[in-house]
């Protein structure tokens, strides 16, 4: 019996030739990425109390971007803390305010196929777009890997998501995430690791790859993988990296999966979840005529250089509806100076975009643009838990960033496809 | 590992580190955020669950971000362990490296607020000492429950590097 890309990422990393679901195996981790949250503020007092060193600063990666910028003392002095360590532990991959740390990790050219790769946040299974394990853990556990080098997993079974056909207009993988959300349900893989397959994920970029994987978070999955091709390999080179070779990240024709949900991208329409939970999701018509006071396009699931674009593409020539603001967080300087260099960003300032930091911003309530009581918001985000984006009776609906932006428009939810032509 | 038995704090399923520990008071202390934990489903929560209770959820408890404090808020308040169908991945790894019992047990629903429980990770049970039911849960594998008995990984590995 063959063995799933994710069996094959674990066992290298396990040191052994195969691995089977349930196994539990102790294994060498080749990076481990944290943040300001996650990361030396929680993890410098445990390595002290333990007397340890981390166990090799090259390969650590920390990127300041819950907390940016400081806005009151408590959070200027987070910040401080994670500057302060990255100095004291001479980390030369630290990223202070530049971006988002799912997207500024592949751009820094870090993740390659093959990889087994630990990260201090929930949406690390982002970086399973790349073809590589890539699962997100707590500050306590990474502090064990800063001293260990080394963690465990149970090896978790592999659900197969296959997409095939062609998103219509107007149609991305932001849907395809909340279309899978209300399928599978909040949680629904129950940590088993899901792979993502099909003509149309052959055909994504990468960008739209790293959103499937990103949600894979909220279909409670341990990793969200895409085995690594020509597109991949591609990309990575354009960072001044070297994928390496791809072609043992694979997984092989008779590997056995827990489950295989296939699916035709054609017949999909653009996806909202309603308040609170991102297994909500159904086609927007079912919400339209929700009126909003925010609409947000931010966060690593929604605010890359492809998301800005999406949003521009609804937002040109057109304007921010009087009584609805639009906030926008781009994910990364890099997509934010890209999308300025190429018109993207003039566009959503003219139709009259508020332009934030780059940064987490108000995704998890914890940087700007968080919402006062009773307000709606429709956001380009992850997740639309209660009282996670400021206050508890605050309601979030979740979109792509075409709905989003469609929603600014308008001031209430609409059809992008509305806004877009040949949609 | 037995207790003494403690009083089961019912809740829902999806039950999400949003509600554990809440983005607002992140920027603070454990002492902070645990007397937030769960406050927006149960206000008196924190003031009210006394050492060696249980909390008891439906299905994918811990749901959403990676963030420790939402077992370590548990903890800190005193909880003996948590009972639920199914676990989100990474709160179940969080609650073990804060020496906090995660329970994978189906028939977490037959469970009532108030209800006297006490567990055997061990074997693999949770007794209901109100209703005198015994229901099977998942045992803790074995170089987990180490952790769990030193108290944690920071212990544990306190222990186990010198």
């Amino acid at each position: 019996m063959g063995q799933t890309l994710a069996e094959k990422l674990i066992a290298r990393a396990a040191g052994k030739d195969v691995v089977r679901p349930g196994e539990n195996v102790t294994v060498r981790v080749d990076l481990a990425m944290m943040h300001d949250s996650s990361g030396p503020r929680r993890i410098a007092p445990i390595l002290e109390r333990l007397g340890a060193q981390v166990w090799d600063k090259d390969k650590i990666v920390l990127v300041s971007d819950h907390w940016v910028p400081a806005v009151d003392p408590q959070s200027a002095q987070i910040l401080d803390i994670t500057r302060r360590w990255a100095r004291e532990n001479n980390i030369k991959a630290f990223y202070d305010m530049v971006g988002i740390c799912h997207v500024v990790l592949p751009q820094g050219g870090h993740l390659k196929p093959g990889m087994f790769v630990v990260g201090g946040d929930s949406h690390s299974t982002t970086g399973g777009a790349f073809g590589c394990y890539m699962f997100g853990i707590g500050s306590t556990d990474m502090a064990g890997v800063l001293v260990t080098g080394e963690t465990w997993l149970r090896v978790p079974e592999s659900i197969r998501l296959e997409w095939n056909g062609r998103l219509r207009p107007g149609v991305c993988a932001k849907d395809i995430n909340l279309a899978l959300c209300a399928r599978l349900g909040l949680g629904g893989a129950e940590y088993r690791t899901v792979e993502y397959t099909g003509t149309l994920v052959d055909a994504m970029d990468m960008e739209e790859r790293m959103t499937l994987s990103n949600m894979a978070a909220e279909l409670g999955a341990q990793a969200g993988l895409i085995a690594a091709d020509e597109t991949t390999c591609d990309w990575i080179k354009a960072t001044g990296s070297d994928p390496g070779d791809a072609s043992p990240w694979q997984s092989d024709d008779d590997a056995n999966y827990h489950a295989t949900h296939s699916f035709t991208a054609d017949e999909l329409e653009p996806q909202v979840a309603a308040p609170h939970s991102p297994a909500n999701a159904a086609p927007v018509n079912e919400h339209s005529g929700v009126n909003i006071d925010q609409a947000y396009i931010g966060a690593c699931t929604g605010a890359k250089l492809s998301d800005l674009r999406m949003a521009a593409d609804v937002l040109a020539d057109r304007q921010v509806a009087a009584g609805t603001r639009l906030l926008v967080a781009p994910a990364s300087r890099q997509d934010m100076m890209a999308a300025n260099a190429e018109g993207t960003l003039t566009k959503l300032m003219e139709a009259g975009a508020i332009m934030m930091p780059t940064g987490c911003g108000a995704c998890a309530g914890f940087g700007g643009g968080v919402l006062a009581e009773d307000e709606v918001c429709i956001s380009s985000t992850s997740r639309n838990f209660q009282g996670r984006m400021g206050a508890q009776s605050a309601k979030v609906y979740l979109g792509s960033p075409y709905s989003v932006a469609a929603a600014a428009v308008a001031g209430e939810i609409r059809d992008p496809r509305e806004f877009l032509q040949g949609a | 590992m037995s207790n003494e038995g403690g009083s089961a704090w019912v809740f829902g399923e999806n039950i999400d580190t949003d509600q554990l520990a809440p983005g607002g008071t992140l920027k603070s202390g454990i002492e902070v955020i645990a007397s937030h934990c769960l406050g927006a489903l149960s206000p008196d929560f924190a003031q009210r669950v006394r050492p060696g209770d249980f909390v008891v959820g439906g299905r994918n408890f811990g749901i959403g971000s990676s963030r420790e404090q939402a077992a370590q808020a548990l903890c800190h308040l005193g909880v003996e362990a948590v009972i639920a169908p199914s676990f989100s991945g990474i709160f179940y790894r969080n609650a073990l490296n804060f020496g906090l019992l995660a329970l994978v047990c189906p028939y977490a629903g037959s469970i009532s607020q108030g209800d006297q429980l006490s567990v055997n990770p061990e074997k693999g049970s949770v007794q209901n000492l109100t209703r005198d039911e015994t229901y099977s849960c998942d045992t803790v594998p074995s170089h987990l429950m180490e952790i769990v008995s030193a108290g944690g990984l920071v212990p544990y590995l306190e222990a186990n590097r010198r």
